[in-house]
């Protein structure tokens, strides 16, 4: 299709064939003699805990189980900024969804199916989310005197007969039974009062009737050093597998069966991994080094964490002293011939604005991640939020335009890293690359791809004099591009810096009329990477009465709306913008399109307002969600509804 | 000559290979002239092919250095310099990397970089102009200002107190860290030899003239009445002596573990009793009371190398875990590409 990546890659559909035939898995387990197996099509599960408790572990064992059935999935964990807020207490509260289907899943889900939830202080916090009519499996152990008083609760909730008539409630002393399962194991109280989540798994994994030898053997290799642990979880999880198994307090079990994923080899990715994998193949493919450099900051600290094991792949990973000397240490291997990289969140963004305007007036490749998160300021660290687009966009002193790019999921985060290193070394520029929380941390299945059909990544540095027997380095071709000749390389020695310099020459120049020929031609040049741009896809009809706008991580939430109108036959369509600078050729017409525009942001408005500026006439309504949290489908496709 | 960067000879270079063919753009009567000028005498005797040579810069005068040197340069932010050469150096560990700063660019605004590149034992050159004064921004109190002095922000006298920066740089773990003058061609000649030869964290703190905004700020060790009684010279192997006959000297007195000032032939006092000064002394103990002597009245101010020693460099280390790496795990791109917990969809 026109204007689409070299590759062919459909980014909107993560690579599904439609009506595919799904070959079973081998070990499907079948369900317990006289217990009614219902099939679900999607179910969304929230485990919440205490943050010692263990929850984002289940969560992601849990998750993998459903991968490893077929299930498309997204999940979405929530935890407190501190490591380990007072236990027991509300603000310590750390919780883990999931939302897993036969069919395709765009978002974590919006209301819990069923709520597992290990103390008053979780239940608290999280009980107002679960669905009308959902299940609660709580653990009545953590219902002490003492722990209904940390989570402000005057009497037992588990006793309010309103709450008993809404949701159903299954009571579980997971601590006794717990303790039970190590009877004589030689454990201490407190580590045995830590294997407790593999008690709510292993109940979990016996609801939805998944195989569960992968995951006892997981247990082994992750306790391979401290076997006593391994024996004793995987002890307490068959207990919760085994008290499904023998309990009245379930009527039924459950079936998702596995959805129609394009056939492949996956593995599961949360969206900082990839962009590591990113660096690795760019690295690869390119035959030069990625220079990371970096400093720790929530939610970005990952994608260092992670690279820093890509070694013998050509990534070098540097921690440097703050995020000013990140992003210069970046520039400089970029000087050196490396492809430059470093990665933060938006109060880095903020410290690294003069070294991307240095990025910007001496045109050397480098891509900067932003994982943005709540702010301003420090804000809301372990937040999700979009609020970084128009800094992004705008936020250097000068003129200073730069390729804007923006991952729509956590797969994509893999393909758009590939996509903002192969734009900054052909075009010779920074390239802001951003993702947040929300798909930094939530995981899907990533279709792990073919490397013969992996896009090119060519650098070439410049050898010889390009000017009447010398070198200048401002010298451009006919796309604006200028050559890139690095140290070690004789005869053309040259000096970059950050005072404007000649148009030529790259020597410092002081003269108007050059500073004005340089402004313009750095715009024009990144005007020029419209041709890399593929044009706006629209899901749904080209015109008619609404159009829906996101960008980033709210792709999946806006799609999943789209979806569910279009099949109530609703006249709603979808453009998805992974492309914020340049935008998309086609966009302007397309928005004219409609009678009516709905930008949904995890922000005050900030894509809203850039529409508004580059599209005359074009007033998008506006949709803002500034809680933290992802956009539910449901509340998307309601506030659409009301629009028509 | 040693070939120290590639298969290619290394050509035999003048100094005016290493001049740039720009006039630099300094005061007339600016100490940076006299240290460009040992500069571009140092490198055809460095055993670096020209091509392999970078400065790196910040804001600041001295900063306008790498547009002077016929060498691939940087001229990036203020303050900054250092984090551009960690990068360089770590990814292409065989260039040779200067730094050319200033007390603003590299003890103010830049000063968190600047212990982290010593601290790391960084293998870059810095060369820290030292004016005690703002010049570019044309006359502010700097980190090196006297307290008391009366600047352009400080009308009434300074309040706060200067960093001496060879302490800075023992106390961050700079392995090279030596002070020279100016006006002191032969002085600044053997500090530069010194530091093109060093593997690490070079340091050097270059006292500089600035006839516009901080004239005559080092008469009280240049001028020629004073200077020998005013400049302890200090060199590896010697004994720490100085004055018009050569006859002061340095002592380290065993009660009160404190350097003292002593003449030879009074009371008793012998040549045995003299320091000598050993640059190569891992411990940087002394290195960093010989380099507070410049702060304490009734002493004569240090120049020369302080401490040189050869520690790994963050550069060597960092390529030695690479090779590990890369020894340890072969892995093609479908292995990365897909680690190890995969399932397969039919």
């Amino acid at each position: 299709m026109a204007g689409r990546p070299l590759w062919g890659r459909d980014f909107g559909s993560r690579g599904r064939v439609q009506g595919l035939s799904y070959c079973p898995m081998s070990n499907q387990q079948v369900a317990s003699p006289g217990r009614k197996v219902e099939q679900l099509e999607t179910v969304t599960i929230r485990f919440v805990g205490d943050s010692g408790d263990g929850m984002q572990l289940t969560g992601t064992e849990f998750t993998r189980a459903n991968a490893l059935a077929g299930n498309d999935l997204a999940t979405f964990p929530d935890y407190p900024a501190e490591i380990r807020a007072p236990a027991g207490s509300l603000a310590g509260v750390s919780g883990y969804q999931v939302n897993f289907g036969s069919r395709e899943i765009h978002t974590s889900g919006d209301a819990p199916d069923v709520l597992v939830a290990m103390n008053p202080a979780a239940l608290k916090t999280n009980l107002a989310d679960l669905k009308q009519g959902g299940m609660l499996i709580i653990n009545t152990g953590a219902f002490t005197a003492a722990n209904l008083e940390k989570a402000s609760y005057k009497s037992n909730p588990l006793d309010d007969a309103a709450l008993k008539a809404s949701i159903r409630i299954v009571g579980i002393d997971m601590n006794k039974l717990t303790e039970g399962a190590l009877e004589g194991s030689g454990l201490s109280s407190k580590d045995v009062a830590r294997s407790k989540n593999y008690f709510a798994l292993g109940l979990m994994y016996w609801l939805y009737n998944r195989p569960f030898e992968r995951q006892l053997k997981s247990i082994e290799q992750k306790f391979a050093k401290k076997p006593e642990f391994a024996s004793a979880n995987q002890k307490v999880f068959k207990a919760g597998y085994a008290f499904g198994e023998t309990t009245e307090l379930f009527h039924a079990r459950y079936s998702v069966p596995p959805s129609k994923l394009a056939p492949g080899l996956y593995r599961t990715v949360t969206g900082n991994f990839p962009m590591t994998l990113g660096m690795a193949v760019t690295a690869r493919l390119s035959g030069k080094q990625v220079f990371l450099g970096s400093y720790p900051i929530t939610p970005a600290t990952e994608i260092l964490q992670e690279a820093s094991h890509f070694k013998q792949h050509g990534v070098v990973t540097f921690q440097a002293e703050d995020e000013i000397a990140g992003i210069g240490s970046a520039i400089g291997a970029s000087f050196g011939g490396s492809i430059g990289c470093t990665t933060t969140s938006g109060p880095g963004l903020a410290l690294k604005t003069e070294m991307i305007g240095l990025a910007v007036i001496t045109e050397l490749p480098l891509v900067i991640v932003n994982v943005q998160r709540g702010g301003p300021s420090t804000g809301m660290p372990t937040k999700t939020e979009q609020s970084d687009l128009l800094m992004a966009l705008f936020g250097r002193h000068g003129e200073a335009p730069l390729p804007v790019i923006a991952a729509q999921s956590p797969g994509d985060c893999f393909w758009a890293t590939l996509e903002a290193f192969r734009i900054a070394v052909k075009w010779m520029t920074p390239v802001i690359l951003l993702t947040d929380g929300y798909l930094a941390n939530g995981a899907e299945p990533f279709l792990i791809p073919d490397p013969a059909g992996l896009p090119k990544i060519d650098v070439k540095f410049q050898t010889e004099p390009n000017y009447q027997g010398q070198f200048m380095p401002y010298l451009r071709d006919e796309k604006l591009i200028r050559p890139w000749a690095i140290p070690g390389t004789p005869g053309l020695e040259h000096r970059v810096g950050g005072l404007e310099k000649d148009s030529l020459s790259g020597m410092v120049s002081y003269d108007g009329s050059n500073h004005e020929q340089m402004v313009k031609t750095r715009a024009k040049k990144i005007a020029n990477v419209v041709e890399d741009v593929p044009d706006a896809e629209v899901y749904g009809k080209p015109g008619g009465s609404l159009l829906m706008v996101s960008w980033g991580g709210t792709f999946g939430a806006v799609r999943g709306a789209a979806e569910v109108l279009q099949e109530q036959g609703k006249d709603v369509s979808h453009v998805h913008l992974r492309w914020l600078n340049p935008l998309p050729k086609n966009l302007g017409t397309l928005l004219r399109g409609y009678k009516k525009v709905l930008v949904p942001e995890v922000n005050n408005g900030q894509l809203a307002l850039y529409l508004r500026a580059m599209y005359p006439g074009v007033d998008p309504l506006q949709f803002n969600k500034i809680n933290g949290k992802p956009f539910k489908i449901s509340e998307l496709a309601a506030r659409a509804a009301e629009l028509l | 000559m040693s070939i120290i960067d590639g298969q290619t000879a290394l050509p035999t270079y003048t100094k005016k290979d290493f001049e740039s063919g720009i006039d630099p753009r300094w005061c007339p009567g600016c100490g940076d002239f006299a240290i460009i000028n040992q500069v571009q005498r140092a490198l055809p005797n460095a055993g670096v092919k020209r091509e392999n040579i970078v400065f790196v810069s910040g804001i600041g005068c001295s900063s306008r250095f790498p547009y002077y040197m016929n060498n691939y340069g940087m001229h990036t932010l203020h303050g900054r310099a250092p984090s551009f050469a960690a990068g360089l150096k770590i990814s292409r560990p065989e260039l040779m990397v200067w730094v050319v700063t200033g007390d603003g660019d590299a003890l103010a605004i830049g000063g968190n970089h600047f212990i982290h590149a010593m601290r790391r034992n960084l293998d870059i050159k810095l060369l820290l102009f030292n004016n005690r004064i703002y010049g570019l921004t044309k006359g502010q109190v700097s980190p090196t200002s006297e307290l008391g002095k009366k600047t352009k922000t400080t009308p009434h006298g300074s309040p706060d107190y200067p960093f001496n920066p060879p302490e800075l740089a023992l106390g961050a773990g700079a392995t090279f860290v030596a002070r020279s003058i100016d006006v002191d061609g032969p002085g600044l000649a053997a500090v530069l030899k010194g530091a093109t030869e060093h593997k690490g964290s070079v340091f050097v703190e270059v006292f500089q003239n600035c006839p516009v905004f901080n004239d005559g700020a080092y008469d009280f060790i240049t001028d020629k009445a004073v200077k020998a009684e005013a400049q302890l010279r200090m060199e590896h192997g010697k004994p720490l002596l100085f004055g018009k006959e050569n006859k002061k000297g340095i002592r380290l007195n065993p009660q009160t573990i404190q350097l003292e000032v002593v003449t030879l032939g009074e009371n008793g006092i012998t040549e045995k009793d003299i320091l000598v000064h050993d640059a190569k002394r891992e411990d940087p103990t002394l290195a960093y009371m010989l380099a507070s002597l410049s702060t304490r009245p009734g002493f004569p101010t240090p120049v020369g190398i302080f401490r040189d020693v050869r520690h790994p460099t963050v550069d060597e280390l960092t390529w030695e875990k690479i090779e590990a790496a890369k020894s340890a795990k072969k892995t093609d791109l479908t292995g990365l590409l897909s680690g190890a917990d995969t399932w397969t969809i039919g």
